[in-house]
């Protein structure tokens, strides 16, 4: 998966690992299947005057070749829910403690992304909004609040591995942590109107002195705005 | 249906238009749905066209702008799940052969099978008009999620909308009427001495399908009325500003919409099961797990749809629950390909162009099964719900269903429903036109939701990290691979036609197959058989030791 895309959030491993899990134990399965299927066509493809043989599939020693591929999908299937649940777990029911919190808002075709100014403290005088940016600093833990103004939206940020659909009406709080910076897409992953092509915001991880500078560089006053 | 009737002589519009006949209303379901796949399948060349080469005029339609392309997703979706492969699948195939294979002159209710098609009709006629009114088609996707979808400054589509829906109910009105007569039929109507073990497995598949329908819709008929209301009166049942919840749609939706997977999926793996008998020459293998599998696969589709909701906001314990009811009814639909797989062991292979789609269909589905885990998985769903890998792994299911099973379902009972036969060559032709590009089109994809690529956007030149040219030219890859497969239904359309008129004509059994709709006349005349054939064994002994024959009618002493 990282070959694909790069990974840069604490549990984007986790996610993967269950992707890579999966890919093991069904990829077994489906190979084995196809050749199966493959082989047959192959070995029992019409020859001469033969015919075919007469089973019925009803007698023990024939369903075993059923029941027992059967039992070990179901062995399959109990240790892949193990690793998707604990995945989910962490990355959706658990919540650490946070360094920061941020509130994300999206409306027709928009992200609000309103982070913590200088106090640290969200919801607060010195709050910095911008508009489909968002910035946070490297290591730390954030929560997000995640709100919308209208329709669905869904916040999604593929390189951490994340999604999770904005409701009007509701906020729900999730978490994240960066592990590398650069800056990288957010899109909004569910249809929203005639906008939704373009919904897509960046998010930037940079380091805590980049991220310093960059309050500092913002005069306090002018971007002041408490929502 | 007195037999007098059978005999006084039918005007044309008697007999093909206002026909109670169930063949005939089969064949106006089937000619229907290819109709509206065609028109879905210009959707589809359409929208690619645009991803790939974003504002470019498409020929045959000009330049597509965001309203468009969303109108274009939303009812490509809508026509081929509900205007395609409904009714071909269950509507067409249930009709045709359910008295046909259970050996009977008609359906139970042929008046109501008559009005089951004709609001079918209507339903199409609305949506079709729907694209054409003030502020154009629907565009809030085929799930029609609310808020968007209820209200019509969110949307700007404020007839769209509401037709779309109100076409989509009309639709679940025919397919319950025509539920109620396939298991009424099957129940009541088989021929003398036909055991419930003895039902061919493609008429149990339709009626385990249209029971799972009939089970599944109620609660969605209910919601499609407050969405209703919602969008005509403002009522408020899924807006959060008057107390409404908008998730609730989503609860409504999924909990038929997944079911409909299943109503869709089970007459397909019964049309293979058909095929694969016939022309492996076997018998097949466990008929009873076969049928067994298909309940407990039913059953258990009552109980998985909130996978399609992991991420929509619902309590994230709940994710655990459906997580583990997801990777259960991998089991069922695994032995079901298992058993499949089996019938071929020891047979004597055909390899006749519907024997060549129903093995297609077989190595294809099974590319869409195992991709399913990855989304039923909670853990990796966080990541790949609403990327284009969902869209390649439910194509994977619903080509094989929809086109490809529908495809060996054409070629093996086209001698019935014609009384002709088919070209080969040009089959096998087409069957390669339709396999290749088909791979070409959605292992791209594959690659691109992996790389994060979301859905439904109408030119990913807006998002950085998808601009990039690799993505770009998996798209192209994607798009020209759609363009041969859409070339490639020319040698099946010219040879469907010219063949219906002019093909070789084939006698009552020219597959030489066991099941009762081949002791009928080809074409069978209304009231299908000459004589009602009593039924003496299941339908599938073929290469049965000590007979010369290596099949054995199921109406044959």
């Amino acid at each position: 998966m990282e070959a694909l895309l790069l990974r840069a959030s604490s549990y984007a491993a986790d996610v993967d690992g269950v992707i890579h899990l999966i890919t093991l134990l069904a990829g077994f399965w489906f190979i084995v299947a196809e050749v199966v299927l493959f082989y047959f066509i192959f070995k029992f493809r019409k020859k001469n005057n033969e015919k075919a043989q007469y089973i019925t599939g009803e007698k023990k020693e024939e369903m075993k070749w059923i029941h027992w591929p059967h039992n070990l999908i179901i062995v399959c299937d109990i240790v892949l829910v193990f690793f998707a649940i604990k995945a989910w777990y962490h990355i959706k029911q658990e919540l650490p403690d946070p360094d920061f919190t941020v509130k994300i808002t999206g409306q027709q075709w928009a992200w609000r992304m309103q982070h913590p100014g200088p106090d640290k403290q969200l919801d607060t005088a010195d709050d910095i909004e911008l508009v489909d940016e968002l910035r946070v600093v490297v290591g730390k833990t954030y929560h997000y609040k995640l709100e919308s103004l209208d329709v669905m939206h869904s916040f999604s940020v593929p390189v951490f591995r994340l999604k999770q659909d904005a409701i009007p009406g509701r906020t729900i709080t999730g978490w994240f942590k960066p592990t590398r910076t650069g800056a990288f897409d957010i899109q909004c992953a569910e249809m929203c109107g005639i906008g939704h092509g373009i919904m897509g915001a960046r998010i930037i991880i940079e380091t805590e002195e980049e991220h310093q500078k960059w309050m500092e560089s913002l005069s306090g006053n002018s971007v002041a705005q408490a929502l | 249906m007195s037999s007098a009737e059978h005999h006084h002589e039918q005007s044309i519009w008697e007999k093909y238009i206002f026909s109670v006949d169930h063949k005939v209303i089969g064949m106006q379901y089937m000619f229907t749905g290819i109709a509206m796949a065609l028109i879905g399948g210009f959707f589809v060349y359409v929208f690619r066209m645009q991803l790939a080469f974003p504002g470019m005029s498409v020929p045959g339609f000009g330049t597509v702008n965001p309203m468009e392309y969303n109108s274009l997703v939303t009812n490509h979706g809508s026509i081929m799940i509900f205007w395609v492969a409904m009714p071909v699948l269950i509507a067409a195939f249930g009709n045709f052969l359910i008295p046909l294979m259970i050996g009977c002159d008609d359906m139970v209710f042929p008046r109501l099978n008559r009005l089951s098609y004709q609001i079918f009709l209507v339903s199409a006629i609305i949506l079709i008009i729907s694209f054409f009114v003030q502020g154009g088609g629907f565009g809030g996707a085929w799930t029609s999620y609310p808020p968007l979808s209820a209200k019509s400054e969110y949307n700007l589509t404020p007839w769209g909308a509401s037709l779309w829906l109100l076409a989509v109910a009309l639709e679940f009105v025919a397919f319950l009427i025509g539920g109620i007569n396939f298991i009424t039929t099957l129940m009541n109507s088989r021929a003398p001495g036909m055991k419930m073990y003895d039902i061919p497995i493609v008429c149990w598949m339709i009626v385990i399908a249209s029971i799972l329908f009939m089970a599944s819709v109620g609660p969605l008929i209910a919601g499609a009325v407050m969405l209703g209301f919602d969008q005509v009166y403002s009522i408020g049942f899924f807006d959060p500003g008057k107390g409404g919840d908008p998730v609730l749609w989503q609860h409504l939706f999924w909990f038929f919409g997944h079911p409909e997977v299943y109503v869709v999926l089970l007459p397909a793996m019964g049309i293979v099961a058909e095929v694969i008998t016939t022309f492996a020459r076997k018998k097949l293998f466990a008929y009873k797990t076969v049928l067994f599998t298909a309940a407990a696969t039913g059953v258990l589709s009552f109980f998985v749809w909130a996978h399609h909701q992991f991420v929509s906001g619902i309590d994230p314990r709940m994710a655990n629950v459906f997580t583990v009811t997801t990777l259960m009814i991998s089991v069922p639909i695994a032995e079901m390909l298992f058993v499949y797989i089996a019938t071929l062991y020891g047979g004597s292979i055909r390899f006749t162009t519907a024997m060549l789609f129903a093995l297609a269909f077989l190595a294809e589905f099974l590319i869409g099964g195992v991709t399913g885990i990855y989304l039923g998985a909670s853990g990796s769903d966080i990541f790949f719900h609403d990327t284009y890998f969902v869209l390649a792994h439910f194509h994977y299911t619903f080509v094989p269903i929809a086109i490809i099973a529908t495809f060996a379902g054409l070629y093996y009972w086209f001698p019935k429903m014609s009384g002709r036969l088919m070209n080969e060559t040009l089959g096998k032709i087409h069957f390669w036109m339709t396999i290749i590009p088909f791979n070409f089109i959605f292992i791209p994809l594959f690659i691109l939701g992996a790389s994060g690529q979301h859905r439904r956007i109408y030119n990913y030149q807006n998002f950085p990290d998808l601009a990039v040219p690799e993505l770009q030219n998996l798209r192209v890859v994607a798009t020209v691979a759609l363009i041969f497969m859409i070339l490639g239904q020319i040698p099946f359309f010219y040879n469907f036609i010219v063949s219906w008129k002019k093909g070789e004509k084939a006698d009552a059994n020219p597959w030489k197959a066991a099941t009762l709709e081949w002791a009928a006349p080809s074409p069978p005349p209304h009231g299908n058989f000459a004589e009602l054939p009593n039924c003496y064994r299941g339908p599938y002994e073929y290469s049965v030791p000590g007979r010369d024959l290596d099949y054995w009618p199921q109406n044959v002493k």
